[in-house]
């Protein structure tokens, strides 16, 4: 699109965009400057420089916040909610793309409605039954719910992709004598491949982010992840303002790395839907 | 045919299993539990509606719904400007459009806590904070003090967190949808002689007048379901100032024990939430048939 519009505004345009990105950026800026530098030095001056690159916040906040265990509990989580949501959200999307299920349009408006519902409307009796039958403080349990908040989004994500699917191939493929699982595993799943990505990428960066559940049901520090890690962490060590963006840099790190080399799918799975209606 | 249908059930019974067990069973025990009185521990007392009578005599709540109020105006209003006018200056500025989209967007992708601590820490804080910083400037006649912490504008500084977050979220939507609108449209305008405010209000805003509304409705509805922000930044606080009805439920719930307070008020908010969520289901059913 050419641009007809005069000076003032082409000025005005590039100040108000210029001032918006270092809104933005100047956050991240102070989380990053920050983690190098030592209490005294951030209460003298937040924006200023550090004076060295010295990693001992980030090896103290290693420590302190006992960030490899929660690390790792983090990275199960995320592997076990990706495969159990991707297999159930794969194998709906599926079904509801053929609108070959008896009462689709319920199940659809049923995912729907989880898809926007409040947390608070389940969690409460959710925590006690957990706790009823032990599943309190358990990754796997843990993985279940996050399944079962997030794959109506994945359900829908991957729905638009079986429903461009052509239908021609599969019924051939039928009429040659293919069963269901052979067609979706052969002919289907390769075509979707895309949107599993996308929907993986998701998924897996609400798991890592992810507070209210993991806060509510995973207490012990066996299973903590690192947002409920970090959390505590800057509940108990209130002053110790190097240390907190050193394991806030962490924290983040792996999510912006993901994000600088697939920006895109990032950017566009979860805008999906916005851009309808 | 039946055979069919019941084949395809197959396909969608896991998902639906799952959900039905996380999500619907305990939604309708949120309903039995407010009803009834409860502390977690031994058998809940079936009570009527005692618990909807006292919720409704106490200050709490009703500090939670304005609060709900405000921030739901707040979100339709501030957000969605700030994102309609970036999206459209990248609209009409192509050069670096891409990359801006990006940085515009990372906030999004960051985790709540962490959000919260820069901003908590490393700006509103009196001592490490940008705001003590200015303070110790000495060039302010009277000294900032952290929102946060005050009762008169504790959740507003709560709703500016969120709102930084969340702006490059709806620029993106929005730049998204402003590119789909016929160029020449655009230039008939330019012809006219609009100048960027003319073709913005007259040209850009009605033609994506559809993406505007999606969004303030979902805004309404996601404005129920927030919770990370007020909960890391002020815990509801100071007092009950910046209390929101998912956190009022929360507290309830697992801090003063009290089951049935806490759904409650899970069900109040979830009934809120719900008439607009009708509108919302209403909206993509049709969409899915046309």
């Amino acid at each position: 699109m050419r641009v007809h519009d005069g000076k003032t505004v082409k000025v005005l345009s590039i100040t108000i965009i210029v001032f918006m990105i270092l809104v933005t950026l100047l956050p991240l800026a102070l989380m990053v400057l920050n983690s190098f530098k030592t209490r005294i030095q951030i209460s003298t001056n937040p924006l200023a420089l550090p004076e060295s690159l010295s990693f001992e916040n980030y090896m103290d906040a290693w420590v302190q916040g006992s960030i490899a265990r929660a690390a790792r509990n983090s990275i199960t989580l995320v592997v076990g909610t990706l495969l159990i949501t991707l297999l159930i959200s794969c194998m709906a999307a599926y079904g509801l793309a053929r609108k070959a299920v008896f009462g689709w349009k319920t199940i659809s408006v049923y995912f729907l409605v989880c898809n926007t519902i409040p947390k608070q409307l389940f969690i409460i009796p959710l925590f006690f039954i957990l706790q009823k039958a032990g599943f309190v403080n358990n990754l796997f349990a843990m993985m279940v719910i996050y399944a079962a908040v997030y794959s109506p989004f994945a359900i829908f994500l991957l729905k638009t992709y079986f429903e461009a699917i052509d239908q021609d191939i599969m019924n051939s493929a039928m009429i040659d004598g293919a069963s269901n699982m052979q067609i979706f595993w052969k002919i289907v799943l390769p075509l979707v491949q895309p949107g599993l990505l996308t929907a993986s990428l998701i998924v897996g960066l609400w798991c890592w982010n992810e507070f209210l559940f993991a806060v509510t049901f995973l207490q012990t520090e066996n299973v903590t992840t690192l947002a409920v890690e970090f959390y505590s962490f800057t509940s108990r060590y209130t002053t110790e303002w190097g240390n907190m963006m050193a394991y806030a840099v962490m924290v983040t790190l792996p999510v912006i790395v993901f994000f600088i080399f697939l920006q895109r799918r990032f950017i566009d799975g979860m805008t999906a839907g916005g851009v309808k209606g | 045919m039946k055979k069919k249908n019941l084949s395809g059930f197959v396909f969608v019974l896991p998902a639906l299993l799952i959900n039905v067990i996380i999500i619907l069973v305990p939604a309708v025990a949120t309903v039995y539990f407010s009803f009834t009185e409860w502390n977690g521990l031994g058998t809940p007392k079936f009570n009527g509606i005692d618990n909807f009578i006292s919720l409704f005599h106490n200050e709490s709540l009703f500090v939670a719904i304005k609060n709900n109020i405000k921030w739901t105006i707040f979100f339709l209003i501030v957000p969605i400007a700030i994102a309609l006018f970036i999206a459209v200056i990248l609209l009409f500025r192509k050069r670096g459009r891409t990359a801006l989209q990006s940085i515009f967007f990372i906030p999004n992708i960051i985790s709540p806590v962490v959000i919260c601590a820069i901003f908590s820490s490393m700006i509103l804080h009196p001592r490490s904070g940008i705001l003590g910083w200015i303070n110790n400037l000495g060039i302010l006649s009277e000294k900032l003090v952290n929102p946060l912490t005050q009762q008169a504008t504790s959740i507003w500084a709560c709703m500016a967190v969120d709102c930084w977050h969340w702006w490059g979220f709806l620029a993106v939507v929005f730049l998204a949808a402003m590119r789909q609108v016929d160029d020449s449209l655009i230039e008939a305008a330019e012809i006219d002689g609009a100048g960027f405010f003319r073709k913005f209000i007259s040209v850009i805003i009605p033609s994506i007048r559809s993406n505007i509304l999606f969004m303030m409705l979902m805004t309404i509805i996601w404005s129920f379901l927030s919770f990370d922000y007020i909960w890391i930044l002020t815990g509801g606080g100071p007092g009950n100032s910046s209390e929101m009805l998912s956190t009022l439920s929360y507290r309830y719930s697992f801090y003063t024990h009290d089951i049935g307070l806490g759904s409650a008020t899970a069900l109040i908010m979830s009934f809120l939430a719900g008439i607009v969520i009708v509108f919302y289901v209403r909206m993509q059913v049709k969409e899915g048939k046309s």
